[in-house]
C-alpha cells in the first residue's frame, strides 16, 4: 500500500517537474542560437574546477567555504535521497547497503553533512534576514525575491532537520543492526529519550516529511532563483573559455563591411535581413544569456564589485539577469508591447558600464555580464542611432581622422619631437 | 627634449627591411600630452636594447576598440579591416602594444577578422629585457620611494597579466605596497568601455575618486600604471584629492627609461 502511494506521488512529482522543464525549454527556443565550440574536455575540466571545486566562490574564503560545504553535502545527501526513492518504490529499507563497505562511507558522510549543511543554512538565513549585508540589498531585490531566498533556505533547513530525525529514529529502532554508520546522530542519540514516544511512527513521519519536501522543493525550484541547483553545472560547462575581455565580433556586420570594402555593395544580392542588430528583447539574447539568467541566484557578488554601482550609479550587474528572467516569464505569458531594453533595463544602466569585468570575474558560476551590456549598446547604436552625444562625437572623430580625438593622422609622430 | 629616432615601417619597407616587431603606439600614445612621454620612454627602451622594430607613424589608425565597446560594431570593423590590411601588407608577425585596450583587441578580437599576430604587452617585453640583461637599470634609482601599482582591467582581469608589471617595478630596490584591491580583485579606474570619452552617469562620486582613495591609503609616493586611460584617471584623481604634491603617477616604462644605465 505504502509502495503504491509512494509510486503515485513520485510519478506525479516528476510529471509536474517535466511540465516546468517543458516551459523552460520553450523559453530557450525563443532565444538566439550560437554554435557550440565542441571543446568538451576543456569544459569538463573547467566544470570540475569552478563548479565542483567551488574555486570562484572561495574568493570569499569564509562564506565561500560554508557554501562549498553545503554544496558538497548536497551531492552526498542526494545519494541518500536516491536510496529513499528506491526504498519507497520497492518497500526495502536502506537498499543501497547492497554496495557493501562503501555504504558505510556514504551513510556516514551523509549523516555528518546533514549537520554541516544545517549549520551553514542557519548562518545563511541569519545573513539574509538579520544582518544588513550590502550585496543582499538593491532595487532588484524586491520583497518577493527576498521571500524566495528565505523560502529556499527554509526548505533546505527542514530537509536537514527531517533527515537528522530520520537517522536518529532509525538508529534507535535498529541499533547496531542498522547498515552504515551515522557518527554524529549516534553520538547525539543518548541525549534524546525516545522511549516515551512511538519511534516507528516518528521514523515514518520523518521519512515521509523528508521525501515529500524533496518533491515539493524540486518543483518549487523552477520558479525560484534557487534554480541554480539545476543550472550551475551546465552553466559553468558552457561558459566563456576566452579571456574575460574578449567580445565576439558580429558576423552579420562582417558581411556588410566586406561588401562595402569590396565596393560591390550595390551589385551583390541584398543580404538576408538579420533578426535585429544587438539585443532589444529576450528573443535577441543567446540561449547562453538565458541560461545565465536561470543560473543567477542573486548572490550579488557582481554588483558588490561593480565600480559603477559602488560609486552610486544605477547599474547593477545582477539586475540584468533578474530582468531577463522576469521579462522571459512575461513574454512566455504573451506580454507584448514590452521590451527588455526600455521597460526593464534602462539606457542609463547600460552606459554606466566600464567593461572592467569585475562582475564576470567574481561570479561563482561564470555568468558574463559585460558582453550582454555591449549587445544592448549595439542595439541602441546600430538600430536606433542612440548613443550619448560625446560618444557620437568620438565616432565622428574615428571616422574622419582615425582617432577618438580631434587630431590629424599627420601628427601621429609628434610624440617623437616633444 | 630632443627628437628621438624612431624607425618608420614604410621607410624600412622601401629599404627592403622587415623589422621583427611592430610597436603599436595607439591614439593615446600619439596624441595624449601626458602619455606621449610614456611612448617616448618605451621607444628609448627599445632603442637602448637595440630592438629591431618600427612604428606605423601616419599610417596608424584607431583599432576601433572605443567604437566597438560603445556599440558601434560597423565602425569598429571598418577600422579593424583597415588596420589588418596595413599590418598584413607589411607582413607583420609580432606586435608590441603599450595600451592594454589596443593589446586586447588586436590579440583577442582581430584573429576572427583575419589579423593573426603574436601580440605582446610592453610590460612583458620590458620584463624580459630587464631579466635577460639586455637593458641595464640603476636599481637604486627609486631609493626611499614607496610605490604601488594599479592593475588595468584589460591587462589584468582581461588577459591575466598581473606579474610582469610587478616584476618590472620590483626590479628596483623600493618599498612596494599592494592596494587593498589588487590583481583580479582590482578596482577599475573608471575609463574602460568608452567611458574615457564621455561624462560618467550620475552617481555619488567618480570611479577615479574611489580608486585614488585606494592609492592614497598605501601612502605611496608613486602610483605606477600601465595604461593610458588609467593614467589620465588616476592623475585626475590625485589632483582632485589635492595630493599632487605627495603622489605622482608614472608609467612602468618611465620608471625604467629614467633609470637606464648605458
Amino acid at each position: 500500500m505504502n509502495q503504491l502511494v509512494f509510486t503515485i506521488i513520485l510519478i506525479a512529482a516528476i510529471a509536474v517537474l517535466l511540465r516546468s522543464f517543458w516551459q523552460i525549454r520553450a523559453n530557450f527556443a525563443l532565444t538566439r542560437d550560437v554554435a557550440f565550440d565542441g571543446q568538451v574536455m576543456k569544459r569538463l575540466r573547467l566544470t570540475a574546477k569552478v563548479a565542483l571545486g567551488q574555486t570562484k566562490i572561495l574568493r570569499k574564503p569564509f562564506i565561500g567555504l560554508m557554501h562549498a560545504l553545503v554544496f558538497w553535502g548536497f551531492i552526498v545527501i542526494t545519494i541518500g535521497s536516491l536510496e529513499m526513492v528506491i526504498d519507497g518504490v520497492s518497500g526495502w529499507h536502506r537498499s543501497l547497503s547492497i554496495v557493501g563497505p562503501l555504504y558505510t562511507v556514504i551513510a556516514a558522510s551523509g549523516d555528518i553533512f546533514a549537520y554541516v549543511v544545517l549549520a551553514g543554512i542557519i548562518l545563511f538565513l541569519a545573513r539574509r534576514l538579520l544582518m544588513h549585508i550590502r550585496r543582499f540589498e538593491g532595487a532588484e531585490l524586491t520583497n518577493a525575491n527576498k521571500t524566495d531566498a528565505a523560502i529556499a533556505l527554509g526548505f533546505i533547513m527542514l530537509l536537514m532537520l527531517s533527515l537528522i530525525g530520520l537517522n536518529m529514529t532509525d538508529l534507535y529502532l535498529h541499533g547496531s543492526e542498522l547498515p552504515g554508520a551515522y557518527p554524529v546522530s549516534a553520538s547525539l542519540l543518548p541525549y534524546f529519550d525516545l522511549s516515551t514516544v512511538n519511534a516507528e511512527v516518528m521514523y515514518s513521519f520523518y521519512w515521509w516529511t523528508h521525501i515529500l519536501l524533496i518533491f515539493i522543493f524540486a518543483n518549487y525550484l523552477p520558479y525560484s532563483k534557487h534554480f541554480h541547483v539545476f543550472m550551475s553545472l551546465p552553466n559553468v560547462f558552457f561558459s566563456n573559455l576566452n579571456p574575460l575581455t574578449y567580445l565576439p565580433s558580429m558576423p552579420e556586420v562582417q558581411k556588410e563591411v566586406a561588401l562595402m570594402l569590396s565596393g560591390n555593395a550595390y551589385d551583390a544580392a541584398p543580404p538576408e535581413q538579420p533578426r535585429r542588430f544587438g539585443v532589444k528583447d529576450v528573443e535577441d539574447i543567446t540561449w547562453k544569456n538565458y541560461m545565465d539568467a536561470l543560473t543567477c541566484t542573486q548572490c550579488g557578488r557582481c554588483t558588490e564589485v561593480c565600480p559603477a554601482n559602488i560609486t552610486g550609479k544605477l547599474l547593477s550587474p545582477r539586475k540584468l539577469f533578474v530582468d531577463i528572467r522576469a521579462r522571459m516569464d512575461e513574454k512566455s505569458k504573451n506580454g507584448s508591447g514590452h521590451f527588455l531594453l526600455g521597460d526593464y533595463i534602462s539606457k542609463e544602466e547600460l552606459w554606466a558600464c566600464t567593461t572592467c569585468n569585475a562582475c564576470a570575474q567574481e561570479c561563482p558560476l561564470n555568468i558574463s555580464h559585460p558582453n550582454l551590456i555591449m549587445d544592448m549598446r549595439r542595439y541602441l547604436v546600430l538600430e536606433e542611432g542612440d548613443a550619448p552625444d560625446e560618444l557620437n562625437a568620438m565616432f565622428a572623430n574615428i571616422e574622419n581622422n582615425g582617432a577618438p580625438w580631434k587630431y590629424s593622422a599627420e601628427d601621429r609622430l609628434k610624440w617623437t619631437e616633444a | 627634449m630632443t627628437k628621438i629616432d624612431v624607425p618608420i615601417m614604410a621607410e624600412l619597407s622601401t629599404q627592403g627591411h622587415q623589422p621583427e616587431y611592430l610597436f603599436w603606439v595607439g591614439c593615446a600614445g600619439a596624441f595624449d600630452k601626458r602619455y606621449q612621454k610614456v611612448t617616448r620612454a618605451f621607444a628609448q627602451i627599445l632603442n637602448a636594447a637595440n630592438i629591431d622594430y618600427a612604428v606605423l607613424g601616419t599610417e596608424e589608425t584607431c583599432t576601433g576598440d572605443p567604437a566597438k565597446r560603445a556599440g558601434n560594431e560597423m565602425l569598429y570593423q571598418m577600422q579593424a579591416m583597415q588596420v589588418i590590411e596595413t599590418l598584413n601588407g607589411y607582413g607583420v608577425k609580432k606586435v608590441i602594444c603599450t595600451c592594454p585596450h589596443c593589446f586586447n583587441i588586436i590579440k583577442n578580437e582581430y584573429p576572427e577578422l583575419g589579423g593573426d599576430y603574436e601580440v605582446i604587452h610592453y610590460s612583458a617585453f620590458i620584463q624580459q629585457l630587464v631579466d635577460s640583461g639586455q637593458i641595464k637599470v640603476n636599481q637604486e634609482g627609486l631609493k626611499n620611494k614607496r610605490i604601488t601599482y594599479h592593475d588595468p582591467c584589460y591587462l589584468g582581469r582581461g588577459n591575466g597579466i598581473y606579474e610582469a608589471p610587478r616584476k618590472v617595478i620590483n626590479h628596483f630596490n623600493i618599498d612596494y605596497r599592494e592596494m587593498k584591491r589588487a590583481k583580479s580583485f582590482s578596482l577599475c579606474c573608471g575609463a574602460g568601455g568608452a567611458q574615457m570619452f564621455k561624462e560618467a552617469e550620475k552617481g555619488q562620486k567618480e570611479v577615479y575618486e574611489e580608486r585614488t582613495a585606494d592609492v592614497l591609503e598605501t601612502g605611496a609616493n608613486i602610483v605606477a600604471t600601465a595604461c593610458p586611460f588609467c593614467m589620465t584617471m588616476l592623475t585626475d584623481g590625485i589632483k582632485f584629492a589635492n595630493k599632487d604634491e605627495d603622489v605622482i603617477n608614472m608609467d612602468i616604462a618611465e620608471l625604467i627609461a629614467q633609470n637606464l644605465v648605458d
